[in-house]
């Protein structure tokens, strides 16, 4: 049996749970196996028509479990696996998904692949792929530790939606004690940011060092208003606070895959890359004809951002009507 | 107070990659070598708390002979002792391995917080610090961006999509931290020079086997085509913006 953890929000899977479970069906029916899969929250019965394809869902309904309780939900996965004996556990390689995954294996002294992209068992191992350098290199490795566990790269593996008939189900009890809620969110704050966000927006355009001053970040404000867009910036410029660390792309910051990436004095380095690869489109502002990032985009001008993007959004305004 | 801060040294790879011939890891030839910019704010967050509340602060490394010199970045910083745990073959330590020896070298410590990164640079495991902490049995928040200790509390903050969570936990802890956590000063060059004077304590500790093994390392495939060349500052704008409505952007 191959065992999907899944995580959800608010009676939601999110798309890289989705992915985690495609994951899981796919690694069964490589091995001639059945998929199960375990949900916990307050009302995950709901959840059960998402999974068409997999064998049984074990559910764990508990209104102390609504918010992440990682150390509870931890021995809730571990005790699940020590009864239903599973050759593999997936999970998505979010930061919830690692943190939870990693706690099981400790738990039970296992090796955990975190970040993999692609994986087949080969005899008693398992040899993934898996991310390293947030994605600027890959790893094969070998699991050699039973039952396998690994954590999926979010946009890896394409959401497939099963097929056939819904799961049965079946309700687990885990007794939980004090201990197993030390660790436990208590307060959840709304973001203060406000307009759309780095993830979901359609066109990003990112300032680097060659934007020279955090004021000159308005300008891209401007731009991004007219395309409905959002603005990022590379670690220099949030090192340097023109940017908060939150807007950072790249392998300590987001990872982002809008349709077009419009990337301002930024040279291109390989860890700022990875953040924004997944872009269908890369546009370079940039007044060096030698930066690196022209070998990493698909269209250019070698200019001064400075001169070049008030211009462009004159022009945007002319071509807009505004 | 009593903090262990953990860093790993990892080349410094801004311009890219070159892997050796036999695929086993990046050649680091005429490389500079640092640490993970993630763990750059936890030892930062390290000497923030002993300012602020007293006591000392301690850098640990599981790394070469080399390392030495990212465990003197740090006390040039302004950390107050260093560890080494020398392990020449490092890049082959596990996870778990790894966590082990770190947990044996911190249980005598007495620390009161131990601070991690989220995950390393290189091998990108997001485990280490949990693995620490279970060990210990003590409690472990993951990907913070904010920490406040009140007494034998610590109070954590862990962005997420749309805001942010809130942990509260007793101390002993542990913390696996995320960039924007601080901004981390310079090194001044007073402390560099009193760096040099602090002794390393040095241990060799045993490896466990691997559970998690390595086999070849390469570069995934860039599937971007030659550039288009819009044109030379402001003149090339009217075709950026033709460019944009083929887009569909505007
Ligand atoms: C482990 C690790 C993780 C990292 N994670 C990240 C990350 O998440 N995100 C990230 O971005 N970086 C990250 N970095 C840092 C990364 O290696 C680079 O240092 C950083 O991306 C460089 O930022 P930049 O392009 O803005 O600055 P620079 O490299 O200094 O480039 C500035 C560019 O602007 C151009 N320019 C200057 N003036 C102008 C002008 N007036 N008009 C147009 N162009 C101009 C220059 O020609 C140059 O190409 C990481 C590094 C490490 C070691
Ligand atoms: N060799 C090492 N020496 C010291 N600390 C380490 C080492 N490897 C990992 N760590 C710590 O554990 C964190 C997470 O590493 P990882 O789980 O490997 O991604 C790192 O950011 C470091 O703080």
């Amino acid at each position: 049996m191959i065992l999907a953890v899944l995580e959800q929000t608010k009676g939601t899977l999110p798309e890289s749970s989705l992915e985690a479970l495609t994951a899981a069906r796919e690694l069964a029916k490589i091995s001639n196996d059945q998929a199960e899969v375990v949900l916990i929250g307050s009302q995950v019965k709901s959840l059960v028509s998402h999974l068409k394809g997999c064998a049984k869902a074990l559910l764990v309904e508990d209104a102390k479990l609504d918010t992440y309780a990682p150390e509870a939900y931890a021995k809730i996965v571990a005790e699940t696996i020590q009864k239903r004996s599973p050759r593999a556990v997936v999970a998505a390689g979010t930061d919830l998904g690692n943190d939870w995954m990693s706690r099981v294996a400790v738990r039970l002294d296992l090796g955990l692949a975190t970040g993999c992209t692609e994986f087949k068992f080969e005899g008693a191992n398992l040899r993934v792929i898996r991310f390293n350098w947030g994605g600027s290199l890959l790893e094969e490795a070998e699991l050699r530790s039973n039952p396998k566990l690994i954590t999926v790269q979010p946009h890896a593996i394409p959401n497939k939606p099963g097929e056939g008939a819904e799961p049965a189900t079946e309700t687990l009890s885990v007794a939980l004690n004090e201990k197993d809620f030390r660790v436990q969110v208590k307060q959840v704050l709304a973001s203060e940011k406000k307009g759309i966000t780095l993830q979901d927006a359609k066109v990003v355009i990112g300032g680097g060092r060659g934007m020279g001053a955090g004021e000159n970040f308005k300008m891209l404000e401007d731009l991004a208003g007219l395309l409905n867009g959002a603005v990022g910036g590379s670690r220099v410029a949030t090192n340097n606070g023109w940017r908060p660390h939150s807007d950072q792309i790249g392998q300590t910051g987001q990872i982002i895959a809008p349709d077009l990436y419009i990337a301002c004095g930024i040279s291109g380095a390989i860890q700022h890359m990875v953040g924004c690869k997944a872009s269908k489109k890369i546009l370079v502002i940039n007044k060096d004809s030698e930066a690196p990032i022209f070998q990493r985009a698909d269209y250019g001008v070698v200019g001064d951002a400075l001169q070049v993007i008030p211009a462009l959004i004159a022009e945007v305004k002319k071509a807009k009507g505004l | 107070m009593k903090v262990l801060v953990c860093v790993k040294r990892v080349p410094d790879t801004g311009g890219g990659f070159k892997l050796t011939s036999d695929g086993q890891r990046v050649d680091t030839t005429n490389m500079d070598f640092t640490i993970s910019p993630h763990e750059e704010c936890a030892v930062e967050e390290a000497i923030r708390i002993i300012e602020k509340h007293g006591g000392s602060s301690t850098v640990l490394t599981l790394g070469p002979e080399q390392a030495q010199e990212q465990l003197r970045e740090a006390l040039a910083k302004s950390v107050n002792g260093a560890i080494l745990l020398e392990a020449p073959d490092y890049e082959s330590w596990d996870p778990a391995a790894t966590a082990q020896a770190i947990a044996e070298a911190a249980k005598p410590g007495g620390y009161d917080i131990l601070l991690f990164g989220n995950e390393c640079a290189d091998a990108c495991n997001y485990q280490v610090g949990l693995r620490v902490a279970h060990w210990l049995d003590i409690p472990c928040v993951t990907g913070i961006k904010a920490l406040e200790i009140q007494g034998n509390k610590a109070i954590a903050k862990r962005e997420v999509k749309d805001g942010w969570e809130v942990y509260e936990v007793s101390l002993p802890a542990a913390f696996t931290v995320k960039e924007g956590l601080n901004s981390p000063r310079h090194p001044s060059l007073r402390g560099i020079m009193g760096a040099k004077k602090i002794p390393i304590e040095k241990k060799k500790l045993n490896k466990r086997e691997p559970q998690l093994v390595r086999k070849m390392l390469r570069k995934p495939q860039e599937g971007r085509g030659q550039i288009e060349i819009l044109g030379q500052g402001v003149e090339a704008v009217p075709k950026v913006v033709a460019k944009l409505r083929e887009l569909g952007v505007i």
